[in-house]
């Protein structure tokens, strides 16, 4: 059977999965059973397949598993978003619907060799730097919630950091395969990109104040650096080097004081002061209110789940109880109707996701490739890590995506597009082996 | 590469599974923590999907459901009957102020979680039926009648009647005053303040009878007397001299009347006219560590068991800094004082209620409750409270001793006004000073039962900012209340 036969047998899976969670999910808001959701499933499989044709045309020998994988992270993600916003479901899937496009778009662009990204790193190196910087720029930069990630051009709105994550990996793929022998004597000349690197995260932590997105660029750094040299030394002096600049820069950086002190000490027994309104409250009345709240959403599904539909996020009013349900808590509302099974379950896609990307990695023949895949892979798993722990209180939380599931369009698309990459290398990885 | 690769990979796969064990840790072993938290609106507003047991009186219904639909949903929200009767006990549970009473502490009943496995597989089978889960009903000891003839004596005074069955422990009456409707808790909470009292604050969320930390008086010389006679050193015959004072670290304290001394008495007649100088003389011959020993075996010094939250009971005894505090040497408290119910000594009426049934009950002191069983909703017994004996807190000789001496006080000492007829009925005033002129705490302890029989009631009145003695204001209400309880009671 081939790679692409047994993709789409497990695409038939991962369709009756999402399916049925969909199903679920459309049949407690309506109360009733009717097929209303069967448009919605359609669609969603038909996009799919859609990139599963392309993916057979242009990656042949690619890993069967990635996008079926994603196919069924999509189709949770947009069970639950609907579940909480039937409107924000529907804007979802449009958003699914475009990142398909965008997939096959790249692979038909890199449809020969996606090696030739290697010779224009230095340009995805400064786009990625001027890309993470254009959200502090006056005019065109947004802040939303306190940080500044957003840009605004005309009718586009967009999240740049998410496509400056995959240009950085690029860049960094393409320097560090240049650069890993001489880097790995410890020349200390060879140092002084990736110190402009570290200064530029920090840099851009300024300017947004956004820690999470900080933490994920300067993580997968870390990661591809270490995977070139083989010098764990490296990574220990990175990580020193962002703890001694974050903590010079504590001071300044109220909003990074303030998601510290939530995590640490989300409950108070005595009212503290309160900056939203200016009184005394306790803490999880206050700052770490959605935290709390989201804590509790979590505990309430147990090991089985409520169920999906009859989970609790809202008051008997119809007040919202966590704020950005949809968005950055989406796992405690997955966490909550599904129980520990279901959040488990979609946790070890992200395993396996992360899993059958690193062995895209290992299996790649060239360096740039193996960095590349290793690069990407490692991305999606940080970011899982960096969501959904700061979701489980095991990180400070900082408001990033959970890929694929998460409402938001820059997310999808750019997941998407880091899918695509992956799938090419894997193809000429085997195809390669091969021949 | 490989090598490092493999390395890098093993990374990111134990990042994830690092968070498939946060995930347990909240979704097991932090779950019932979460779940009991005030704060946790998530599983409040969850439960109001369950359909709530009753709450019941043995003839009343104290608390049942009101079925909304709102946005799809079937929700269950509570109304309370009896209104402000027995709204301490009872609680409320409400969205927007959380639970109190029953209602807070046996919550895990009324939701039906705290069941055995048979219990929670139907209840797991009935949700996956889809039909609504249903709690156990819970049945109180209380009654409801005597409970608003409490209630009713005391009208605008502000202080608590707790009436219990001294041979089982069965709680029969526990009236605070003011009370509070919890039917507007919910939405119109502002409407709970606006009552009508002797006292400022009113407080009318406060239990009195179990939260209320009142200075004993007089009434604590009950607890020095049993004190004296498990000594040995005294006996009810003991002969006394009372000039009208006693000294206490070089101070006199006066007797309630100074104007007139009794000269040569025995310990029964001064218990009888409640002599202060009799029993701050067994004080200071005692210790104050001798008494509050005695204290112990009545239950002071632990929070009274009962089926209400912890926290709405507190635990009687001296007092320091707001902090109860046992004293390591006998000299860093003023014995004589304590004897006769001041120096930082703070009672509840429910531990002095337990004071006089023990007595009355030849000695043994029952643990007080008030939920009788808990009800399937198949109708079903699922529990029965057995009853339980606390503590042997007096000798049977000596309780009988005391029992005739505190007999003698309501017959002809300080608290006649609480004589009924064809009852035996033993008793204890005080009226304890606090600081101000005529705005004393006065009370009245007690047991009645039928002549050569067991009592079958057991009673404590306090009241707050009274100008007249306990004698006088407490000794009747306790008698309307005992009377609304006697003679219908079977032996238990």
């Amino acid at each position: 059977m081939s790679a692409r036969t047994r993709e789409l047998l497990t695409l038939a899976l991962a369709a009756l999965i999402g399916s049925t969670a969909f199903a679920s999910a459309w049949i407690a808001g309506a109360a009733s059973i009717d097929y209303g959701w069967v448009p919605w499933a359609a669609l969603l499989a038909a996009v799919f397949v859609v990139g599963h044709v392309f993916a057979r045309a242009v990656v042949p020998d690619a890993d069967p598993t990635l996008l079926p994988l994603t196919g069924l992270l999509c189709a949770i993600g947009l069970t639950f978003v609907y579940r909480i916003d039937p409107e924000d479901g529907r804007r979802q899937l449009v958003w699914v619907a475009v990142g398909v496009g965008v997939f096959v778009l790249v692979l038909l662009w890199l449809r020969w060799d996606y090696r030739v990204l290697e010779r224009y790193k230095y340009v995805f190196g400064v786009s990625a730097i001027v890309l993470l910087m254009l959200p502090s720029v006056p005019g065109i930069g947004q802040r939303i919630n306190g940080v500044k990630l957003w840009v605004d051009i005309g009718p586009l709105q967009f999240q740049p950091g998410e496509i400056a994550k995959i240009f950085l990996v690029v860049f960094l793929a393409g320097y560090l395969r240049d650069k890993r022998e001489a880097l790995a004597r410890g020349r200390i000349k060879d140092f002084g990109p990736l110190l402009a690197i570290w200064g530029g995260a920090m840099l851009v932590l300024v300017q947004t104040s956004d820690l999470g997105s900080a933490l994920l660029n300067f993580g997968i750094f870390l990661a591809m650096l270490y995977a070139a040299t083989g010098r764990l030394s490296f990574v220990l002096a990175g990580l020193a080097l962002f703890a001694g600049g974050a903590t010079v820069l504590y001071d300044a950086l109220s909003r990074v004081q303030q998601r510290v002190t939530v995590w640490l000490e989300p409950w108070t027994d005595d009212k503290v002061y309160c900056a939203i309104n200016g009184r005394l409250e306790y803490r999880q009345n206050c700052d770490s209110y959605q935290l709390v709240k989201s804590l509790y959403s979590i505990a309430n599904g147990g090991y089985g789940g409520t169920g999906i539909g009859k989970g609790t996020f809202e008051t008997v009013d119809g007040t919202p109880l966590i704020p950005f349900l949809q968005t950055d808590f989406v796992y405690s509302a997955i966490a909550q109707e599904l129980g520990l099974i279901g959040a488990a379950a979609v946790l070890l896609c992200f395993l396996a996701l992360v899993a059958r990307g690193m062995r895209v990695a290992l299996i790649a023949h060239d360096g740039f490739s193996k960095l590349l895949a290793a690069g990407l892979s490692f991305g999606f798993a940080l970011q899982t890590f960096i969501i959904v722990g700061g979701v489980l209180r095991l990180v400070p939380l900082t408001g990033i995506t959970l890929p694929f599931v998460s409402y938001g369009g820059s997310s999808i698309v750019s997941n998407f597009v880091m899918l695509a990459l992956l799938m090419l290398v894997s193809h000429r990885a085997v195809r390669g082996a091969a021949t | 590469m490989n090598e490092q690769l493999a390395r890098v990979a093993r990374t990111a796969m134990g990042l994830v599974v690092a968070l498939v064990i946060a995930t347990t840790y909240w979704q097991t072993w932090a779950r019932p923590g979460l779940a009991a938290r005030q704060d946790n609106e998530i599983q409040r507003v969850a439960e109001f999907e369950v359909q709530r047991g009753k709450i019941l009186a043995p003839t009343r219904v104290l608390a049942r459901n009101r079925v909304e639909t709102r946005r799809g949903k079937k929700l269950y929200f509570r109304t309370y009957p009896q209104g402000k009767l027995a709204a301490h006990i009872v609680g409320y549970s409400t969205v927007s102020r959380s639970r109190a009473g029953l209602e807070k502490s046996l919550n895990g009943v009324l939701t039906g979680t705290e069941r055995n496995l048979a219990g929670l597989v139907e209840r797991q089978l009935d949700d996956l039926r889809g039909k609504p889960i249903v709690g156990d009903t819970i049945v109180t000891t209380l009654d409801i009648r005597a409970q608003k003839v409490a209630l009713d004596a005391l009208g605008r005074k502000c202080g608590a009647v707790v009436a219990l069955d001294p041979r089982s422990g069965k709680l029969l009456v526990m009236a605070s005053s003011p009370s509070y409707d919890p039917n507007l808790v919910e939405k119109r909470f502002g409407l709970v303040g606006r009552i009508t009292a002797d006292c400022r604050p009113a407080a009318p969320l406060v239990n009195r009878a179990t939260q209320g930390l009142y200075a004993p008086g007089s009434s604590f010389k009950v607890v020095t007397l049993a004190a004296a006679l498990e000594s040995n050193r005294f006996a009810p015959d003991s002969e006394f001299d009372d000039p009208g004072y006693c000294i206490a670290y070089g101070k006199r304290v006066n007797n309630f009347d100074t104007s007139r001394p009794f000269g040569r008495l025995s310990l029964a007649t001064a218990l009888q006219h409640s002599v202060n100088s009799v029993f701050c003389n067994i004080g200071k011959a005692l210790g104050a560590k001798r008494i509050l020993e005695q204290a112990r075996k009545f239950g002071f010094y632990d929070r009274p068991p009962l089926e209400t939250p912890d926290g709405d009971r507190l635990p009687s005894g001296l007092y320091r800094r707001g902090e109860l505090w046992f004293p390591k040497r006998d000299f860093e408290v003023d014995a004589g004082r304590m004897a006769f119910g001041q120096e930082r000594m703070l009672v509840t009426p429910l531990q002095m209620a337990m004071v006089a049934g023990a007595v009355g009950n030849a000695g043994i002191l029952m643990r007080p409750w008030v939920v009788e069983k808990v009800v399937s909703p198949q109708g079903k017994t699922v529990a029965r409270t057995e009853r339980a004996q606390l503590s042997r807190a007096v000798g049977p000789v000596n309780a009988r001793d005391m029992a005739e001496m505190m007999v003698s006080v309501v017959q002809d000492g300080t608290g006649t006004a609480a004589q009924i007829s064809g009852y035996r009925v033993g008793g204890k005033t005080g009226t304890a000073e606090t600081g101000v002129a005529g705005r004393n705490t006065t009370w009245f302890i007690a047991f009645a039962g039928r002549p050569g029989k067991r009592p079958e009631v057991a009673i404590a009145v306090a009241l707050e900012g009274q100008s007249l003695t306990g004698g006088a204001t407490a000794a009747p209400i306790a008698r309307t209340v005992m009377q609304a309880l006697l003679g219908r009671r079977p032996n238990p």
